[in-house]
């Protein structure tokens, strides 16, 4: 056997042992995680393995995913569009014309003090104009009946439809960004990236409008085949069934659910590693492999570059938006406070390293590895942690540290990334 | 005299806090940019070393409230200071032995060093958490006013009160105090001219026989000194929860980026261009305006540019518009 098949062998163990030792629910609820970790986790391997570029905004593109799902799928909220909706669009199409007349005008005037002083007051003129058509509408958008709605809603469309439309919503907001930062040095670019990433997410807290900001958008419609629970339990025909095989129907109803989803999310997962196996192996995987390898060789080849990057930036974004989408949905309700670096950004970010840049199976076995790592501490933690200090007396000290037991996620999480890069640098499944 | 109540507004509201997080920002980049000068990679730990450091502080400050000493108008942490950056010191020196000396032996590209530092992160995160838990601490005693804005109003008689924190006066004392020190180590002492000969040409610096291991060491010291001392007044400013450290590392690398990495003096000229953007505006600006306009043309709305939670996003867009015009920052710092 050879060592990719070893390594998920290992991997399938590791959640069959979930299942046997605690619940399949909780095995099934991590593998749901982990899928959407490895989707994640792909887009980041198309940006870093593919062409090396340190993209840090992993969070920004998961969060505007999740956004998709709302505009997409969430009901429209009438009395709310009436009061304010097409006060709110002018707005947008305002500012976003005077950014574009700032730009053209920039690019088309010499370089000098006029010219910088020309864009600073179309900007500063633009802000003033936009705020003054966009503030009202808010308020009034905001004002109506905000302990419901307070936001505009969503178009009511399938929540299926909502996921290339994440994906699309973060490769829109890729071009902008990849059109200002890509110019960027590494490092430069890692934090503009994360910075922008913050922006989305302050955006997404603070604009209720939008999506309601932290009093969340719930009750999303679930993804065209995905029952759900209560319908399952009254139907007798799945009753029977069910007391046929002697299982318990709750159980059995939150099982089948979270089946249909691992399937809907394998069958988005497979798709895409398709995809990118297809594109890797095709003339314009060797050209990105061979930018990666040497910008300045590539460039004197005549490949454009810069044009690359952000082609395969745009990309790479996208996968984490229909990811984020998809995890919006399957949640039901869009919470943009849990939207942190930490999980959506650097975690990615230890996935794919543990499991191999430069490596499509490497990200997925990175995703589920790390998922269930990252997952399974919650349960196991304060288990261990008892048994560990199990010698000490009872004390204030023990019990301090059974109680911080969860936070031993991050210490094992930051050794396991710290061994993999000092003992198996390109990671578990190596690039070619 | 509306005047004198307008500029006593501005200096209570926005330049006296916008000074002190200035201060504290400053001090963190001064640590991030010398890492990156001398050991060419972004620290992704520094925000949570100042966790680490802040954390120990609070430990020894607690010690010495235990056996009743105290600083008298002064915080008790400033006596827990020292043992914070020595502890510090240490914990940073050990993780360069550990990890990152194999790393610099190898001549690793500094996107490896940086995804090392995210482990250290990650580690030293769960270190601190482990420790002291994810609740917020306070651990401020002594005097908590400079001025209060009371006593200012009896003593001018106008309308508007200046106060002024104890935690912010010593902010901004000890920034003053440290970064005084800082540059002069690295102008007149031999150790601090090997560092920034080192910093600009490896090669050379090696060549002319400047012991690298002797750069690194003193590199670490100091960082680990600056972000204690970061940390620390940041806590004594506002309070300590372990996550909003991890935050910090934010509007930090957003000063030391704005400033050009590996620049001292643009890690201090950022990390005051971001408090007093992100200030300036996220301020309701209709107290000053109302006092200097004539009564019809009062303000009737808050004239905020934004509101207050977009601080971070503030930083960062200032950041971005400065990388579009000086991709590497005000003082044109290093790219490696």
């Amino acid at each position: 056997m050879n060592r990719t098949t070893i390594l998920f062998v290992v991997l399938a163990l590791l959640y069959a042992g979930t299942g046997f030792l605690f619940s399949w629910n909780l095995a099934l609820s991590i593998l749901l995680m982990g899928l959407l970790s490895s989707i994640m986790a792909l887009g980041v391997n198309i940006q870093w393995g593919y062409a090396g570029l340190f993209n840090t905004g992993i969070m920004g593109f998961t969060a505007l995913g999740g956004l998709a799902v709302v505009l997409v799928s969430a009901q429209p909220v009438v009395a709310g569009w009436n009061a304010g909706g097409p006060g709110i669009l002018t707005g947008l199409l305002l500012g976003a014309a005077s950014i574009a007349l700032a730009v053209f005008v920039w690019n088309r005037m010499a370089a000098g003090r006029a010219r910088m002083l020309t864009t600073m007051a179309i900007l500063v003129l633009g802000f003033v104009v936009f705020r003054a058509v966009i503030d009202p509408s808010v308020m009034a958008v905001e004002s109506n009946d905000p302990a419901t709605f307070g936001n505009l809603g969503g178009l009511g469309l399938p929540s299926l439809l909502a996921w290339p439309v994440g994906g699309l919503l973060a490769a829109a907001a890729a071009w902008a960004i990849g059109k200002t930062a890509l110019g960027l040095r590494s490092d430069y670019l890692a934090i503009a990236t994360l910075g922008i990433a913050e922006i989305i997410v302050a955006v997404m807290r603070n604009e209720d409008w939008l999506a309601r900001g932290v009093k969340n958008v719930d009750e999303l419609p679930r993804p065209w085949p995905v029952p759900y629970e209560v319908f399952l339990q009254k139907d007798p025909g799945f009753l029977d069934w069910v007391t046929r095989w002697g299982f318990d129907p709750v159980t059995a109803s939150t099982i089948i659910v979270k089946l249909c989803y691992v399937v809907l999310f394998t069958l988005v997962l497979l798709a895409i590693i398709w995809l990118s196996e297809r594109a890797l192996h095709s003339p314009w995987g060797r050209m990105m492999r061979a930018i990666r390898d040497n910008e300045v060789a590539a460039n004197a080849m005549g490949k454009n570059v810069t044009k690359r990057h952000l082609q395969i930036f745009i990309l790479g974004s996208a996968v984490v938006g229909i990811a984020g989408a998809m995890m919006t949905s399957m949640e039901g309700q869009l919470v943009p406070g849990t939207y942190n670096p930490l999980r959506f950004t650097f975690l990615i970010w230890v996935m794919v390293i543990v499991g191999g840049s430069g490596n499509n199976w490497g990200s997925v076995l990175g995703g589920l590895l790390i998922g269930w790592l990252w997952l399974i501490v919650e349960s196991l933690g304060p288990g261990m942690m008892g048994l560990l200090t199990s010698g000490l007396a009872d004390g204030w000290f023990k019990a301090h540290l059974v109680e911080a037991a969860p936070h031993m996620r991050l210490l094992t999480l930051g050794v396991i990334l710290l061994l993999v890069l000092r003992f198996s640098p390109r990671g578990l499944l190596p690039g070619k | 005299m509306d005047f004198l109540n307008a500029l006593i507004a501005f200096l209570n509201f926005v330049f006296v806090p916008g000074l002190a997080y200035g201060a504290q920002l400053a001090l963190g980049a001064l640590g991030v940019t010398l890492i990156y000068g001398i050991l060419r990679f972004s620290n992704f730990a520094h925000g949570d070393t100042m966790a680490f450091g802040t954390m120990v502080t609070i430990y020894a400050t607690w010690g010495f409230q235990a056996m009743g000493i105290t600083f008298g108008v002064l915080p008790t942490a400033l006596l827990g200071l020292p043992f914070g950056i020595a502890a510090t010191a240490l914990l940073v020196l050990a993780t360069d032995w550990l990890i990152y000396k194999f790393y610099r032996k190898k001549k690793a590209v500094p996107t490896i060093l940086v995804m090392v530092s995210l482990g250290v992160m990650f580690v030293m995160n769960g270190i601190v958490r482990l420790f002291i838990g994810v609740d917020e601490q306070n651990f401020a005693d002594g005097g908590r006013f400079l001025i209060s804005a009371g006593d200012f109003k009896a003593m001018t008689g106008l309308a508007e009160g200046l106060a002024i924190r104890s935690t912010q006066a010593i902010t901004v004392v000890v920034a003053v105090v440290v970064v005084a020190w800082l540059f002069w180590f690295l102008q007149k002492t031999r150790t601090g001219k090997s560092m920034r000969a080192f910093s600009d040409n490896e090669d050379l610096a090696l060549l002319s026989g400047i012991n690298p291991d002797r750069v690194v060491q003193v590199t670490w010291i100091i960082a680990a000194a600056l972000a204690t001392i970061a940390g620390v007044l940041y806590g004594l400013d506002k309070s300590f929860k372990a996550f909003t450290y991890f935050q910090l590392l934010l509007p930090i690398f957003a000063a030391a980026i704005v400033g050009g990495l590996g620049n001292p003096l643009g890690a201090i000229a950022g990390g005051f261009v971001i408090a007093f953007s992100e200030v300036t505006v996220t301020y309701a600006w209709k107290k000053v305006l109302t006092y200097v306009v004539p009564e019809s043309m009062a303000p009737d709305n808050l004239i905020q540019l934004m509101s207050t939670d977009y601080k971070l996003a503030v930083s960062f867009a200032i950041l971005i518009l400065v990388l579009l015009f000086m991709p590497t920052g005000l003082f044109k710092g290093k790219s490696v």
